[in-house]
C-alpha cells in the first residue's frame, strides 16, 4: 500500500509531543498488522460524529414508494476516509493528522471475506506446520481487511418500497410506482403489445442491457431495452420454445420446434445444432460456456459453446423434461419431473447428484437463488415450497396457493417472483439473500395475458414478464444488485471492452467436469487416492515409512543405563501406550453398544409384512 | 499380614520384658492376663497413631517392582504415569438404565396394542365389486391362495408360525433346567470319582452290594419273575467277576500277601479269604443264556453291582457314545415318552474325560427329542381339551394339521365377517376422524383411512372438478365421507383452518417427506377471478392431481432403497462348489463352507441421506473432478486437514482486490529486467567479503537482507 501524505490538521501540541516520543513499532511485514490491531479496536471518537453527518436520512413514512436506484442521490462514503499514515507527520505548516494510523475496519465486514473454516479442529501439528498455518491465517486476515476496505467502492444502495404504517405494499400498483419515480426509471416500465405471435419467453443478457424474446409462433427479437433500440427481429417460421443469450449479447440460442438454432445480433442464423432436438428449455452456464438443453425426449444435453462440442448428453429417465433451472452458485442443473422429484445434474456424472422429493404431484417450476442456498419449487399440488440446498434439502417454508405457480424466478437479491395464471406475485425477505417470507406478497401485478416467461433483469430493478399479450417490464424496487463489477458484467461497456472481456472469460473458462454440488470440495485433498497411494507405497516398500519408530530409550550415564533400567523405561512407555489404547477402547465401547442396540430396535417385527 | 505378625511378635517380646521387669509381688491372675492382652491392643493402636502422625498412614499401593510378563488392564498401576488411577476411568459406565426404560416402555406399548387385528384389516380390502372379481376371489378362497400377500399361502404361514414365542421360551427354560441338573450331577460324579480313599471305596462297594441284596430279597417277595431276572443279573455279574481273573492269586497284592502270609496272621487270613472266593467263583459252572442279554436298561442297572473296572469299560461302550445314543434315542422314542423320569439318568453317569467334547451335543439331542415329544403330547391334549383356533400347528404332526387348518379357515371366515361389519362402521367413522383430526385415532387406523380413499378415487372424480380450489389428496376422502359436508357453504370460509389440519393428516399417512415446517394459512384471498379457459384448465389439472401423487412417495422410497442397495459394497463369495465335498446338480455347498469363503467387505461410512427421507444423494465419486484435486500431501503437513486450511483462501483476482491479488501471487524472487545475473560465487555466500559483487537479485523481503548486502546494493546503485 502506498502511503499518501494527507493534509494534516491542527492538533494540540501536547499530543504531538507525546506521539513524537513514541518509538516506531517494529514490524516484520508491512503496516498491515497495525491495521488489524486497529480494526479490532473501536474507532477514534471523531469517527461517530462524522458518520452521523454523512448518513443521509431515509424518509420513513412516505406514501410514495421510493427507488434509490432510480432516484440516485450523490452519495458520500459511509466510512471516513482512510488514514494510511501510521506515523504522525509534521507537515510544513506544523499541523498534524488528528486520526493517525490506518482507519479501522469493522470486524463483521472483514469477517464476511474470511474463507478459512476455523470450526473444524485440526489434529496436532508440528511447529513447522503450525507456522505455515499461521502464515495462511495471517494472509487471510490481511486480505479480508483489504476486501472490506474496498467495500467502500460499492457506493450504490438497493432500492426499497415501504408502505405507510399498516399499508400493504402488495396493494401498490405499478402505475403508482411509475408516478413516484424519476423519469429515467419510469421509462423502464413498459409494455409491448404483441398479441399476434402468442405467449413469449424472454431472457436478459448477463449485463442486463439487452433483452431477447421469442413468441411461440416464431417471433424472435432482441433489443437494447434501455434505449429501446432494436437489434434484430425475425420470424423463424417455427414454434419457439425458449430463447437464451449466450455469454454475450452478440449470440443467442433459440429452441425451435425441431432443433436448436444459434443466431447473432443481426439475426443471422449461425448454427443449427441437430444433436439437440425438440428442446424445451435452455439454460446457459456463463463460467463454463455451457449451454444446457432439456428436451422432450428426456435428454439433458450440455453444449460447450466455446468449442461447439457436446460435452455430455444425459438421459434423465423421467420422460419429457420441461422444467429446468440452473444453480448460479455451483452451476448444477435442476430438473423438475412429473413424479414430484427435482433432480440435480452435473455433466461429469451419468446419474443425478441428488434427487429430492418435493411434491406429491408433478413439479411445475423450479428456481434457485443466486447464492445457491434456497430452491423454490411449485407443483401440481398447488404448493409453493422453499428448500434449503445446503446439504439437508429440507423444506423451509411452504405455502398453498389458490392456483399453483407455473413460473418461478429469483432475483439477484433474493426476491421470489411467481407467475400464476395472469398474475405475478413477488415475495421478499429481510435483506439480501435471505429466505423470502411467503406470508405476504411484496408486490402483485395483473397482466393482460397468461404468464409464460419470467426473468429478473440483472443490475436493474426490473422484472420482465412474457405473456400471451406480449412483454411487460415491471418495476420491482430492491430486486437487483445495485453495484456491478465493471470488469465482469458492465452494462455500459463498449464493443472493445466486450471483446476484451470475452477473451479474458474464455481464458478463465472452467472445465465442465468440475461442476459438483459443493464447489469448495475442489479445494480439498482427494483423501481416497491419497490413502490408496499410501497403501500402495507401503506394499511396494514392504514397510510403512511414516510409521512411528518403536521407542528406544536413550543411553544414560553413571550406570543408570543398565539393562534392567532400559527395559524398565521401555516398559513404562509401552504401558503408557497400552493404557491409552485401553482408554480409547473404553470410550468407544458405549458407542459400539449404541450401535448394537440400534439394530435391535430397528429389527423388523413379524407384523411388518402386513404394513403394506 | 506378615508385617502385622512381626509387629505382634515384637510386641510379645516387649511384653515379656515388661513381665520380667514387673515386681514379683504382682501375682498374675488370669483376669489380669486378659487385661494385659487388652493393653497390648491399645499399645498397638497407639503405635499406629504415632506412626500415622507423619502422614504416612496411607495404604501402600501394590507396586510392581519387576517387569512383569504381561500387563492386563485389570491390574494397572499408576506407576510411571504420574497421575492417579481412577476406577471409573478403567471401567466405562455400565450401560445406563435409561435406554432400557425406553425399550421397556416401547415394549409395554406394543403389548397393550392389539396386534392381532392388523392382518385382519387387510382382508377387508379385498372386496369384490365386479362379478369377475368375485369369481376370482372365490377361486382364490377355495384354493386357500393368498389374496393380498402374494408370497405365502395359509399353510406356509402356519408353518412359519409353528413355534410361537412363549413356546420357545418354555422350551428354552426346560432345556436350561435340564442342563443345570446335568451339570450338577456331573460335578458330583466327578467329585466322587476323585475320592482315592480305599476305605471309602470298600464301604461303598459293600453298601451297594448290601443294597442290591436287600432289594433282591424284597423283589423276591413281591415279584418272583422280576426277582428271577435280577438273579440272572447277579449271576452275570458273577460271571464277569470270574472272567476278570481277579482272585487267582496272581495280582501284585496277592503275591505280596503270599510272602507275608508266613509271618502275618492277617495276611494269611486275607489270602485264605481270597482263595475261598476264588473257589466259590470257579466252582459253579452254569450256562448263561447269551440271548437274553439286553443292552440298554439292563446294563445300566447292572453296573451297580459290577466292580469298577468292568463298570468303566461298560461306560465306554454304552452311555456317552454319541452314535449309540442317537440311534438309541431315535429308536426308542416311544418307550421314552412313557417314562419321562428316565431322562436325566444318562446325564448322571460319570464321563471319561476323553469323550467330554462329544457328549454335550449328544445329550442335547436327547433333550431336544424329549422336549419335542412332550410338546406334541401337550398339543394333543390341548386339542382334545378345547377346540380353540388360536393354537398353532405342529409342522411334523400331520394328523393334527388337517384339523387345525380346518379350524383356521373357519376362524378366518368368522373374522372376515366381523371385519366387513367393522369396516362399514369405520368408513362411517372416518368422516368424523377427518373432521376431528384426532391424532391418536389416526395412528391407530392408518390402513383403514388409506384404503377406502384409494379405492374410490376414480368414482369421485366428478366431484373433484366441482370442488374448486381445494387440497388435492384430501378431496376424495372427504367426498367419500359425506357429500353434504362438502357442499356445505360453511366449509369454504373455514378452508384455511381445515387445510392446515389436513396437512397434518398427510404427514401422518406418509410418515415422511411431506411435513412442511411452516404452513401458513391463506391470509389474503387472491384478487383474481378466473377466466373461462383458465377454469377449464384448472379442472384438467385437478384431474391430473387426483391421478398423480399417492404412489409418488412409495415409488421414491423404492427408488431410494434400490439406490442404497446398489451403493452398498458387495461381499465376495469365493466358494467353489464341489470342492472338498460332493458336487453336482442340485447340491449346494454347505453353509459352513459358504460362511468360511465369504469375504465381507467392510461397511463404508454412513450415507449422507441416511436421515433425509425425501432425498437420494449420489454417493459416487466424481472421478473427473478428483483428477483436479490434490492427491499428495506436501512436506511439512502430516494431515490433509492442515493442508486444506492453507489453501482455503482463494488467490485469484476474481475474489480479491487487485493489491491483495498481487501480493498473494508475488513470486519469491523478483529480478529486474535488463540486469545480468551472474552465477553465484563463494564470496556472495561465503566468508570473505569481496570488494565488488553484482547483486541484482532483490529478495522478496528487504528486511531479510543483511547489512552487508544492503551496503553492496547501495554501492551498486551508486555505481
Amino acid at each position: 500500500m502506498e502511503t499518501v501524505p494527507k493534509p494534516s490538521r491542527d492538533v494540540p501540541p501536547k499530543k504531538n509531543r507525546l506521539q513524537a516520543k513514541k518509538k516506531k513499532p517494529r514490524r516484520y511485514w508491512e503496516e498491515e498488522t497495525t491495521l488489524t490491531a486497529a480494526g479490532a479496536s473501536p474507532g477514534p471518537p471523531g469517527n461517530k460524529k462524522r458518520n452521523r453527518e454523512l448518513r443521509h436520512q431515509r424518509p420513513k413514512n412516505t406514501n410514495i414508494p421510493k427507488k434509490s436506484r432510480f432516484s440516485r442521490k450523490p452519495q458520500l462514503p459511509k466510512k471516513p476516509r482512510e488514514r494510511r499514515n501510521p506515523e504522525p507527520q509534521r507537515s510544513l505548516s506544523g499541523a498534524q493528522d488528528p486520526f493517525p494510523g490506518p482507519a479501522p475496519v469493522p470486524v463483521e465486514v472483514a469477517q464476511k471475506f474470511c474463507r478459512i473454516d476455523k470450526s473444524k479442529k485440526l489434529p496436532h501439528s508440528k511447529s513447522k506446520t503450525r507456522s505455515r498455518l499461521e502464515v495462511a491465517e495471517a494472509e487471510e486476515q490481511e486480505i479480508s481487511i483489504k476486501a472490506a476496505r474496498s467495500e467502500l467502492l460499492l457506493a450504490e444502495e438497493p432500492g426499497f418500497l415501504e408502505g405507510e404504517d399498516g399499508e400493504d405494499t402488495a396493494k401498490i400498483r405499478q402505475v403508482d410506482i411509475v408516478e413516484a419515480v424519476d423519469i429515467a426509471s419510469a421509462a423502464k416500465h413498459f409494455d409491448l403489445n404483441l398479441r399476434q405471435f402468442g405467449p413469449y419467453r424472454l431472457n436478459y443478457s448477463r449485463t442486463g442491457r439487452h433483452l431477447a424474446f421469442g413468441g411461440r409462433r416464431g417471433h424472435v427479437a432482441t433489443l437494447d431495452w434501455v434505449t429501446k433500440r432494436l437489434m434484430c427481429e425475425i420470424n423463424v417460421m417455427e414454434a419457439v420454445r425458449d430463447i437464451r443469450f449466450l455469454h454475450s449479447e452478440a449470440l443467442f440460442a433459440v429452441a425451435q420446434n425441431r432443433w436448436l438454432h444459434i443466431y447473432d445480433n443481426q439475426g443471422i442464423e449461425l448454427h443449427c445444432i441437430r444433436r439437440c432436438d425438440r428442446v424445451t428449455r435452455l439454460e446457459f452456464l456463463p463460467f463454463h460456456f455451457l449451454l444446457a438443453t432439456a428436451s422432450e425426449t428426456g435428454f439433458l444435453t450440455y453444449l460447450d459453446v466455446s468449442v461447439g462440442k457436446i460435452v455430455a448428453a444425459l438421459n434423465a429417465r423421467a420422460g419429457r423434461l420441461d422444467v429446468m433451472t440452473k444453480n448460479p452458485y455451483n452451476a448444477v442443473i435442476h430438473l423438475g419431473h412429473s413424479n414430484g422429484t427435482v433432480s440435480l445434474w452435473s455433466p461429469a456424472m451419468k446419474e443425478p447428484l441428488a434427487k429430492i422429493l418435493c411434491h406429491r404431484g408433478g413439479v411445475r417450476a423450479v428456481a434457485v437463488d443466486s447464492t445457491g442456498t434456497y430452491m423454490a419449487t411449485s407443483g401440481l399440488d398447488h404448493q409453493l415450497k422453499i428448500f434449503d440446498l445446503r446439504g439437508t434439502f429440507q423444506p423451509l417454508s411452504a405455502r398453498t396457493l389458490p392456483q399453483g405457480a407455473g413460473h418461478l424466478v429469483f432475483s439477484q437479491r433474493g426476491l421470489l417472483a411467481a407467475g400464476m395464471g395472469d398474475v405475478v406475485n413477488i415475495w421478499a425477505g429481510q435483506g439480501k439473500a435471505s429466505l423470502p417470507s411467503l406470508e405476504q406478497p411484496y408486490l402483485t401485478h395483473r397482466l393482460s395475458g397468461h404468464v409464460h416467461g419470467l426473468h429478473f433483469c440483472p443490475f436493474e430493478d426490473v422484472l420482465g414478464v412474457g405473456h400471451t399479450g406480449g412483454i411487460t417490464s415491471m418495476l420491482v424496487p430492491g430486486a437487483a444488485e445495485p453495484n456491478f463489477d465493471g470488469l465482469e458484467s458492465n452494462p455500459y461497456r463498449s464493443q472493445k471492452q466486450r471483446q476484451e472481456w470475452e477473451v479474458k472469460a474464455l481464458l478463465e473458462k472452467v472445465p465442465a467436469e468440475l461442476i459438483c454440488l459443493d464447489p469448495r470440495a475442489l479445494a480439498e485433498v482427494d483423501v481416497i487416492s491419497l490413502e490408496q497411494e499410501k497403501k500402495e507405497r507401503i506394499e511396494r516398500l514392504g514397510y510403512d515409512p511414516e510409521a512411528k519408530a518403536p521407542f528406544q530409550p536413550k543411553p544414560k550415564q553413571k550406570g543408570r543405563s543398565s539393562t534392567a533400567s532400559l527395559v524398565k523405561r521401555k516398559r513404562k512407555v509401552m504401558d503408557e501406550e497400552h493404557r491409552d489404547k485401553v482408554r480409547q477402547s473404553l470410550e468407544q465401547q458405549p458407542q459400539k453398544q449404541e450401535k448394537k442396540a440400534k439394530p435391535t430396535r430397528a429389527r423388523p417385527s413379524a407384523l411388518d409384512r402386513f404394513l403394506r | 499380614m506378615s508385617a502385622a505378625g512381626v509387629a505382634e511378635s515384637l510386641l510379645a517380646l516387649s511384653q515379656q520384658e515388661e513381665l520380667e521387669d514387673l515386681p514379683k509381688d504382682y501375682p498374675l491372675s488370669p483376669s489380669e492376663d486378659e487385661e494385659d492382652i487388652d493393653g497390648e491392643r491399645k499399645h498397638q493402636k497407639l503405635l499406629e497413631a504415632i506412626s500415622s502422625l507423619d502422614g504416612n498412614n496411607r495404604w501402600k499401593l501394590a507396586e510392581r517392582s519387576e517387569a512383569s510378563l504381561k500387563v492386563s488392564e485389570f491390574n494397572v498401576t499408576s506407576e510411571g504415569s504420574g497421575e492417579k488411577l481412577v476406577l471409573s476411568d478403567l471401567l466405562g459406565p455400565v450401560k445406563t438404565s435409561s435406554s432400557l426404560a425406553a425399550v421397556k416402555k416401547q415394549l409395554n406399548r406394543v403389548k397393550s396394542k392389539k396386534t392381532v387385528e392388523l392382518p385382519l384389516n387387510k382382508e377387508e380390502v379385498e372386496r369384490a365389486r365386479t362379478p369377475l372379481e368375485q369369481e376370482v376371489f372365490n377361486l382364490l378362497h377355495k384354493n386357500k391362495q393368498p389374496v393380498t400377500d402374494p408370497l405365502l399361502t395359509p399353510v406356509e404361514k402356519a408353518s412359519l408360525k409353528a413355534m410361537n414365542l412363549e413356546e420357545a421360551k418354555m422350551r428354552r427354560a426346560e432345556l436350561q433346567r435340564a442342563r443345570a441338573l446335568q451339570s450338577y450331577y456331573e460335578a458330583r460324579a466327578r467329585r466322587e470319582k476323585k475320592i482315592k480313599s480305599k476305605k471309602y471305596r470298600k464301604v461303598l462297594k459293600k453298601g451297594k452290594a448290601k443294597k442290591a441284596l436287600k432289594e433282591f430279597e424284597k423283589l423276591q417277595k413281591e415279584n418272583p419273575t422280576a426277582a428271577l431276572e435280577e438273579l440272572e443279573k447277579i449271576e452275570k455279574a458273577r460271571m464277569m467277576e470270574r472272567m476278570s481273573l481277579k482272585h487267582q492269586n496272581s495280582g501284585k497284592w496277592a503275591k505280596s500277601k503270599a510272602i507275608m502270609a508266613k509271618y502275618d496272621l492277617e495276611a494269611r487270613q486275607a489270602m485264605q479269604e481270597q482263595l475261598a472266593r476264588n473257589k466259590e467263583l470257579t466252582q459253579k459252572l452254569q450256562a448263561a443264556s447269551e440271548s437274553e442279554e439286553e443292552e440298554g436298561d439292563v446294563e445300566e442297572e447292572g453296573e451297580l453291582l459290577v466292580p469298577d473296572a468292568v463298570n468303566e469299560i461298560q461306560m465306554d461302550a454304552d452311555g456317552p457314545n454319541p452314535w449309540m445314543l442317537r440311534n438309541h434315542s431315535s429308536g426308542t422314542k416311544e418307550a421314552r415318552i412313557q417314562d419321562p423320569e428316565q431322562l436325566p439318568e444318562p446325564v448322571a453317569h460319570e464321563t471319561p474325560e476323553s469323550e467330554e467334547e462329544e457328549r454335550p451335543g449328544a445329550e442335547e439331542e436327547i433333550l431336544l427329542n424329549e422336549f419335542e415329544e412332550r410338546r406334541s403330547l401337550r398339543k394333543k391334549a390341548e386339542l382334545n381339551q378345547d377346540t380353540k383356533p388360536v393354537s398353532r400347528q405342529e409342522p411334523k404332526d400331520s394328523s393334527s394339521q388337517e384339523v387345525l387348518s380346518e379350524l383356521r379357515a373357519l376362524s378366518q371366515k368368522l373374522n372376515k365377517e366381523n371385519q366387513s361389519g367393522k369396516q362399514k362402521v369405520s368408513s362411517a367413522r372416518t368422516v368424523w376422524v377427518v373432521q376431528r383430526k384426532d391424532p391418536t385415532e389416526e395412528e391407530e387406523e392408518p390402513l383403514l383411512l388409506q384404503r377406502p380413499e384409494r379405492a374410490q378415487t376414480v368414482e369421485d372424480l366428478e366431484e373433484l372438478g366441482k370442488e374448486g380450489c381445494f387440497q388435492n389428496k384430501e378431496v376424495p376422502r372427504s367426498v367419500l365421507e359425506g357429500q353434504q359436508l362438502e357442499r356445505n357453504p360453511n366449509n369454504h370460509p373455514g378452508a384455511p383452518k381445515e387445510k392446515k389440519k389436513k396437512e397434518q393428516m398427510i404427514d401422518l399417512q406418509n410418515l415422511l417427506t411431506m411435513k412442511s415446517p411452516s404452513v401458513k394459512s391463506l391470509a389474503v384471498p387472491m384478487t383474481i377471478e378466473e377466466l373461462e379457459d383458465e377454469e377449464e384448465r384448472d379442472q384438467k389439472q385437478m384431474i391430473k392431481e387426483a391421478f398423480a401423487g399417492d404412489d409418488v412417495i412409495r415409488d421414491f422410497l423404492k427408488e431410494k432403497r434400490e439406490a442404497v442397495e446398489a451403493s452398498k459394497p458387495k461381499d465376495v463369495d469365493l466358494t467353489l462348489p464341489g470342492w472338498g465335498e460332493w458336487g453336482g446338480v442340485g447340491l449346494k455347498p454347505s453353509a459352513k463352507k459358504r460362511r468360511r469363503f465369504l469375504i465381507k467387505t467392510p461397511e463404508g461410512p454412513p450415507r449422507k441421506d441416511k436421515n433425509l427421507p425425501n432425498v437420494i444423494i449420489n454417493e459416487k465419486r466424481n472421478v473427473h473432478a478428483a483428477a483436479h484435486q490434490v492427491r499428495v500431501l506436501p512436506y511439512p503437513f502430516t494431515h490433509h486437514q492442515q493442508f486444506e486450511r492453507t489453501i482455503q483462501t482463494p488467490i485469484g483476482s476474481t475474489w480479491n482486490t487487485q493489491r491483495a491479488f498481487q501480493k498473494l501471487t508475488m513470486p519469491k524472487v523478483v529480478t529486474k529486467p535488463g540486469h545480468i545475473i551472474k552465477p553465484i560465487k563463494a564470496e556472495d555466500v561465503g566468508y570473505r567479503s569481496s570488494s565488488r559483487s553484482d547483486l541484482s537479485v532483490v529478495q522478496r523481503n528487504p528486511k531479510q537482507l543483511t547489512v552487508r548486502h544492503k551496503k553492496q546494493l547501495k554501492k551498486n546503485s551508486i555505481d
